[in-house]
């Protein structure tokens, strides 16, 4: 890995900005291949879930990203390259380039991922509807580890439309594992994530 | 006569000047910050002593709670006598600034607002908070407006501010409960390093003395009052104040604690680190103690309200810095202003 400054930095500043506190509730930190799946509230959400993983764990995760947005201009090339961020094209969509497909050949057998599988970002009180790709990247690879993640407060800290933050304390907590069920259908499977991101709200 | 003029105000302008230049931490505050060092090391002594006793004798979980309570004191007394060293009281304005924006955090964080506010919130932390504290370190002089920019200037724009965002729902409450978030935590709270800069004392003696040992002592007193009212109250307590708001606090603890409070600030004027007597100190603990109280009360009861135990739970899952401060922030602004109306000649 190179040498790399403003990745830290950048943690840091999050860390600061949005003072928030880590809890693993039924979970440990570990390098093995896993999926972090959140809610998604504000832009700073994934730099957050990232800065809140340990140093070993954090070499080895990438936030996942959309092309069309963070290719455009030096800057956001740049901020994308430091959070070691990984960037799905998801306009130009072929057969065998599909974004689950393309997420995985990045993976290899050694990355972890950090996605949003709401798509876009919610208005802070309920979660959207979960799109299909975590269900195809649990069926194509059933040995990763799925952790849901929930971010609390985050959309108070930095709301959509936004662009001053306001330092108020978030959390962090990464919920227990799960595994896509033998023969579960795709409906089922995505409620019950659904439902695994926001039971960490309460606990 | 003008000759004369000019040599006494050289007198009492000197010491002020050296006083500026040299430490804030003069001999009478050190006797104090002696005393206080002294007693906590017996109080780790003590502690170590009852961590070795069987568990049978002692509660292991008390012990480990008196253990921690000590250690939180050590910390407070190293930041503020480091903070002392350095030459100039601007370093202990920049302190509280930083408790100021952290307990602001932690009342916001635990206040539902709404998306309405977002910019208001942002000018309450930006723009309101460290403009008190530039006008705390612009001393006496900007006494006026440091003392009405947030209850009057602040408090008409938080209303306009949100109304212009368009969000009218629960409006008065969203905009009372910042008033109150900004009040308690920023303004009340810099009434304390606003100590430091007090002058013209009637007392002229103690003009030559450092206000450090004024704010020193305020500081103690509203910690050591807090503590004294808890042990009475476990000791003595059987009419609990406000059950619903806080169980251990009774009027056999409040009282007894108050007056034991008075007895040690009567006996702590001693060292010379404050303008009191030793009976215009035991009041001056007095008033310190029942605004302390006033003040854990009512903090505890906003956190009853919001179903929390410490301000600290959402955070690390013990007490924040809002549970530390609650006593002192009640107490500054009523023990600044006595001060100032009764010991110098700014008041009068």
């Amino acid at each position: 890995m190179k040498f790399n400054l403003t990745g830290p930095f950048l943690a840091g500043l999050a860390k600061v900005v949005a003072g928030n506190s880590v809890r693993w509730v039924d979970c440990h930190p570990d390098t093995c291949q896993r999926v972090y799946f959140a809610n998604h509230t504000s832009h700073i959400d994934a730099v957050i879930i990232w800065a809140s993983l340990p140093k070993e764990c954090r070499e080895l995760t990438k936030p996942v990203a959309a092309k069309d947005y963070w290719d455009k201009g030096w800057f956001r090339r740049y901020l994308a390259r430091s959070l070691n961020a990984m960037l799905i094209d998801r306009e130009n969509i072929k057969v065998h380039r599909s974004p689950v497909e393309s997420m995985l050949k990045e993976m290899g057998d050694k990355y972890s991922v950090i996605i949003f599988p709401e798509g876009s970002r919610n208005d802070g009180t309920t979660l959207r509807e979960f799109k299909s790709g975590l269900f195809y990247l649990a069926k194509k690879r059933p040995d990763l580890e799925l952790v849901p993640v929930y971010v609390d407060n985050m959309t108070r800290i930095l709301p959509k439309g936004e662009y001053l933050p306001v330092p108020l304390l978030s959390r962090v907590i990464f919920g227990p594992p799960i595994w896509l069920e033998n023969g579960e259908p795709k409906v089922d499977f995505l409620a019950r994530a659904r439902e695994s991101v926001s039971r960490l709200r309460d606990v | 006569m003008d000759l004369l003029h000019d040599s006494t105000s050289m007198i009492f302008t000197a010491p002020l000047l050296a006083q500026q230049t040299a430490f804030l931490l003069d001999g009478a505050t050190g006797i104090l910050l002696g005393v206080v060092i002294s007693c906590l090391l017996i109080a780790t002594g003590a502690g170590q002593i009852l961590r070795r006793q069987p568990d049978s004798s002692v509660n292991p979980a008390i012990v480990q709670a008196f253990i921690r309570r000590v250690r939180a004191w050590w910390l407070m007394t190293a930041i503020l006598a480091v903070t002392f060293m350095i030459p100039s009281p601007v370093a202990t304005v920049i302190l509280f600034f930083l408790i100021s924006f952290w307990a602001l955090r932690e009342f916001i964080t635990l206040t539902p607002t709404r998306l309405g506010d977002h910019r208001t919130l942002f000018w309450v932390f930006f723009i309101l908070t460290p403009a008190q504290y530039v006008l705390v370190a612009m001393g006496q002089s900007q006494y006026e407006l440091f003392s009405i920019l947030i209850p009057v200037y602040g408090f008409l724009f938080i209303a306009a501010r949100i109304a212009v965002a368009g969000d009218f729902k629960r409006f008065l409450e969203r905009i009372a409960k910042i008033q109150a978030g900004l009040y308690i935590c920023v303004y009340a709270l810099s009434y304390a390093p606003a100590l430091l800069y007090l002058k013209d004392w009637t007392d002229p003696e103690y003009s030559q003395r450092s206000t450090a040992g004024l704010l020193f002592y305020f500081l103690l007193i509203a910690q050591l009052s807090d503590l004294l009212q808890f042990v009475c109250s476990r000791l003595l307590g059987k009419n609990v104040i406000a059950p619903n708001i806080n169980a251990s606090r009774t009027w056999e603890g409040f009282f007894a604690g108050t007056g034991v409070t008075a007895v040690v600030g009567a006996t702590l004027s001693l060292t010379g680190a404050t303008p009191f007597n030793p009976w215009q100190s035991a009041v001056m603990s007095i008033v310190i103690a029942v605004m302390g109280a006033a003040g854990a009360m009512a903090m505890s009861a906003i956190k009853r309200d919001r179903g929390v135990q410490d301000y600290g739970t959402l955070v690390e899952g013990h007490a924040g810095v809002l549970d530390r401060i609650d006593a002192i922030c009640f107490a500054a602004p009523v023990f600044f202003h006595l001060t100032r109306y009764y010991f110098t000649t700014l008041g009068s």
